[in-house]
């Protein structure tokens, strides 16, 4: 069910942006859906991430995968068990730029019935990482859209994504890369049965949705070419809260704008927080110096416990008898 | 209770995921598999709600009229609490990357072991009753509704997996299982949904001081016996203190050490080691458990337990508190003590009385780890050491699951290891340090009724350890964890005939020489040592 049904709602939307350009709606499509898919996602966004912030941090929970500082002569790992901030914005910015706890898959076979193996296995990461890597890439090229003149930084990404350019083309490496990384986790979704047991819908469609985005974006490029010139005229007008729309634009850009309208507005209600949510993680964010420094849990209640002295009183006949010092001796105050 | 089946049948695992959908699995309490239902009379010791006969297995689960309300109250109230559980209840992108890392999943081949399907059970109910999209898409989005067959799921795999946070160091995000099923173990003891094994030792160790439920007078009498067998084997009276004010340093074992084989071992290597520095230490018998079962039951009965260690180090007027070889002990003390019921500044910082090295690690908690504490005696050459009286072992380590992914301690008892041991081997890479396997009993899981899981569940970690008693001929597996000693040996039994179970500082007691010893012949368990068979 899961796939039909997200593959269908990809292609009804991409239906709706050619039908609704057919019949003049480019207003709507080109200022109005924008602004409503920017906003959404920037308050959406913003909301979900005070939501997580407002719930406190109890405890110091990290998962420490490398050697805990405690003896000086014992060589410590601050990057995978940071002992300081600074360990933790080193194990951060790995597990943010390079994925490096996906770098620890591997995946498990039992052999000759009884044999337990682990197999290299970092497609995943090296999929995961692509994907990640080319769209934000691809994203940062975009920048030329908003910006006048471009900045040279983008100027120079862009020269060097398209360093391998066929004929008068450039072709960006990162558009080539993001469609065979994200064909590659489809595929695995679909073809490992566990992961395939465990897919939601909410998993497939934004496979669809940014396959759909990068698609469109290619034939734009490459095949149906668009005024590039008049592209710019609206997305320097939207940036600029002087939206126009310009005539003649193509109805494949539309598909490609819609698209990635809908992405930005799916974007805070659905799993792909997980862009947001990987800095909060407890596990991961936090030092493991809680036996150095005492962290204090804002809701922290006094719990009952049975103190020693109702210990004493229950036990202190037998501890008498033994020989075990006693806080309350009750034969001296008889006699 | 339910015979285990051979191991030839247990290996007949089935990988492949059933055709029904996991929503639409009910789950099954198959004898061996789930543990029993927790007593009346030890929820009510404890003040726990609604005390009742009840069986797992039973049609009826005597739920409170207004269970639901409860769950979802609880849940709402713990979302508010726990920045841990709204993160991981909105990112998982469920790549999988988790799946075949549980022990359960790979000893079991049960999809809903995969521990994103385990946090999909509590998360489909979050998504229905707490997210917009949930409300309106339902089971487009993997929402569901919450009733009691989902209350009996809950049940049946949250107390399938032993917090033990393999699958979070392989998580992209972190995610943490151990974090969730504290949480859902949590909200079912709302109910009155908990297992007797971890209810009844809270309960006993909230009255006598340790989950056994042994009396100060017993405690006493036995720590004297092991004292007499330590007199047996090298000649030496040991007369340790009890609850003595003004001692410098309070002791705190596991009491499996005190109670169980082959605890019992380590613990005399513990009675020896101290005796042989003229420590300045006393035992307590109020304090006399270094576990802690409450972190298995709830936040409030972890804190509820741990609250006698500072207590006692108060009153008995301690400088500062030395910890045993007990797993989920230390991550209570490492993540939660100070936390919960510090600051223990009625203590001090902890200074080797011996060596002078001051423990900054543990400058706020007050708190050593043993192999902590003698890694660095052994360094300043402390200690006289005859390596060669444990040359009848071959030894491997396993890390157990809590010292490792919240702690870190990895090269402490490998360095006792290799100072008082010649035959030592590592187990295979994929599964020791971070990535070491659970001995598949943690979290409260050690019991009799769940032996054909458990069997699974260590399945993993006998396989690494049979690769090495049959590679290097490994006689021994040692670990820093007292339920790892009280669980490995049924499972070596199982999986690989012929492989003991010890602790770190059995091992040192073995290797100490002691002044005015007489000649050792055994070791601590009355075996002839290396040399000394007779020869044939």
């Amino acid at each position: 069910m899961g796939i039909g049904f997200s593959l269908l709602i990809a292609i009804v939307l991409v239906l709706v942006a050619l039908l609704g350009t057919s019949i003049g709606l480019n207003a709507l499509f080109a200022v109005v859906i924008p602004y409503l898919a920017f906003s959404i996602f920037l308050v959406g966004f913003i909301a979900r991430i005070v939501k997580w912030g407002r719930s406190p941090v109890p405890f110091r929970i990290p998962t420490t995968c490398g050697q805990q500082k405690s003896l000086d002569w014992i060589k410590h790992n601050e990057i995978e068990n940071p002992s300081t901030k600074m360990g933790v914005v080193g194990r951060m910015l790995l597990e943010i730029l390079c994925f490096r706890s996906l770098f620890r898959n591997t995946r498990m076979e039992l052999r000759e019935g009884n044999k337990l193996v682990f197999i290299w296995e970092k497609w995943l990461w090296l999929a995961g990482l692509l994907f990640h890597w080319s769209f934000f890439i691809i994203l940062f090229r975009h920048l030329r859209l908003f910006m006048e003149p471009v900045p040279s930084l983008v100027e120079l990404v862009t020269t060097l994504d398209g360093f391998f350019g066929f004929g008068m083309h450039s072709l960006f490496l990162t558009d080539a890369f993001i469609l065979v990384a994200v064909t590659y986790l489809f595929i695995r979704r679909v073809v490992i049965p566990h992961v395939k047991y465990v897919s939601l819908p909410a998993d497939y469609f934004p496979l669809f949705l940014i396959f759909g985005i990068a698609l469109s974006g290619v034939l734009m490029k490459y095949v149906y070419r668009v005024d590039m010139i008049a592209v710019k005229e609206l997305t320097l007008g939207l940036v600029t809260f002087n939206p126009v729309v310009p005539q003649g634009i193509g109805a494949i850009f539309y598909v490609h704008l819609f698209l990635v309208c809908v992405l930005f507005m799916y974007f805070p209600f659905s799993k792909l927080m997980h862009m947001g949510g990987v800095f909060l993680s407890p596990t991961r964010n936090l030092p493991n110096d809680s036996r150095a420094k005492r962290h204090v849990n804002p809701w922290n209640y006094p719990v009952k416990f049975r103190t020693y002295e109702e210990y004493e009183d229950e036990f202190r006949k037998f501890m008498k008898a033994m020989g075990l010092p006693v806080e309350k001796d009750d034969s001296k105050e008889k006699s | 209770m339910a015979s285990t089946p051979k191991p030839e049948e247990i290996l007949k695992i089935n990988y492949k995921p059933p055709r029904t959908r996991w929503m639409d699995t009910p789950v099954e309490f198959k004898p061996g598999t789930f543990c029993y239902g927790a007593k009346p009379d030890n929820l009510k010791g404890l003040g726990l709600p609604n005390p009742r006969e009840w069986s797992p297995a039973d049609e009826d689960w005597k739920l409170p009229e207004n269970w639901k309300e409860i769950l979802l109250e609880g849940l709402r109230e713990r979302l508010d609490r726990f920045r841990s559980l709204r993160v991981f209840m909105d990112i998982c992108v469920r790549c999988g990357a988790c799946a075949d890392k549980c022990h359960f999943f790979i000893g079991s081949g049960d999809p809903k072991n995969m521990p994103v399907l385990r946090a999909e059970l509590l998360r489909s109910v979050y998504r229905k009753e707490f997210t917009t999209a949930g409300k309106i898409l339902g089971k487009i989005v993997g929402a569901r509704e919450l009733t009691e067959d989902v209350v009996k799921e809950w049940f049946y795999y949250f107390f399938q997996c032993t917090e033990c946070r393999r699958c979070s160091v392989f998580c992209p995000y972190g995610i943490d299982t151990a974090e969730l099923t504290i949480i859902a173990r949590e909200l079912l003891v709302l109910l009155g949904c908990h297992i007797d094994w971890v209810v009844a030792s809270v309960n006993n160790c909230n009255r006598t001081g340790n989950h056994v439920g042994i009396q100060p007078h017993a405690f006493y009498d036995t720590v004297d016996m092991l004292c007499d067998d330590i007199e047996d084997i090298t000649g030496i009276r040991i007369e340790p203190t009890f609850n003595r004010k003004g001692a410098e340093i309070l002791f705190i074992a596991p009491s499996g050490d005190v109670f169980g084989d082959p605890g019992i071992y380590t613990f005399m290597g513990y009675l020896m080691l101290f005796h042989e520095l003229g420590l300045d230490y006393t035992l307590s018998t109020y304090a006399s458990e270094g576990g802690n079962f409450g972190l298995f039951t709830s936040h409030d009965m972890m804190k509820k337990l741990n609250a006698k260690m500072y207590h006692e180090a108060e009153r008995l007027g301690v400088k500062w508190i030395l910890g045993g070889e007990c797993g989920h002990m230390w991550r209570v003390i490492n993540q939660y003590m100070d936390t919960m019921n510090g600051p223990a500044d009625f203590l001090e910082e902890p200074v080797s009385p011996i060596t002078g090295t001051k423990f900054e690690n543990a400058k706020s908690t007050k708190m050593v780890h043993i192999t902590e504490f003698t890694a660095d005696l052994i360094r300043h050459n402390k200690l006289k050491l005859d390596k060669s009286r444990n040359d009848h072992l071959k030894v491997t380590f396993h890390d157990s699951c809590n010292p490792a992914r919240a702690m870190g301690l990895f090269e402490e008892p490998r360095y006792i290891i290799n100072n008082v041991c010649n035959n030592f081997y590592e187990m295979p890479e994929n599964t020791i340090r971070e990535k070491t396997f659970c001995c598949g009993s943690g979290s409260g899981l050690n019991n009799d009724e769940f032996m054909e899981m458990r069997m699974r569940g260590g399945f993993p970690r006998a396989n690494a350890v049979k690769h090495v008693h049959e590679k290097y001929g490994v006689n021994v597996l040692s670990c820093v964890c007292a339920l790892d000693r009280a669980a490995f040996p049924p499972l070596m039994h199982y999986w690989v005939p012929g492989v003991e179970v010890s602790g770190v500082h059995e091992l040192v007691g073995n290797a100490l020489v002691m002044k005015g010893e007489k000649e050792r012949e055994e070791d601590l368990r009355g075996e002839p040592l290396g040399g000394m068979e007779d020869d044939e």
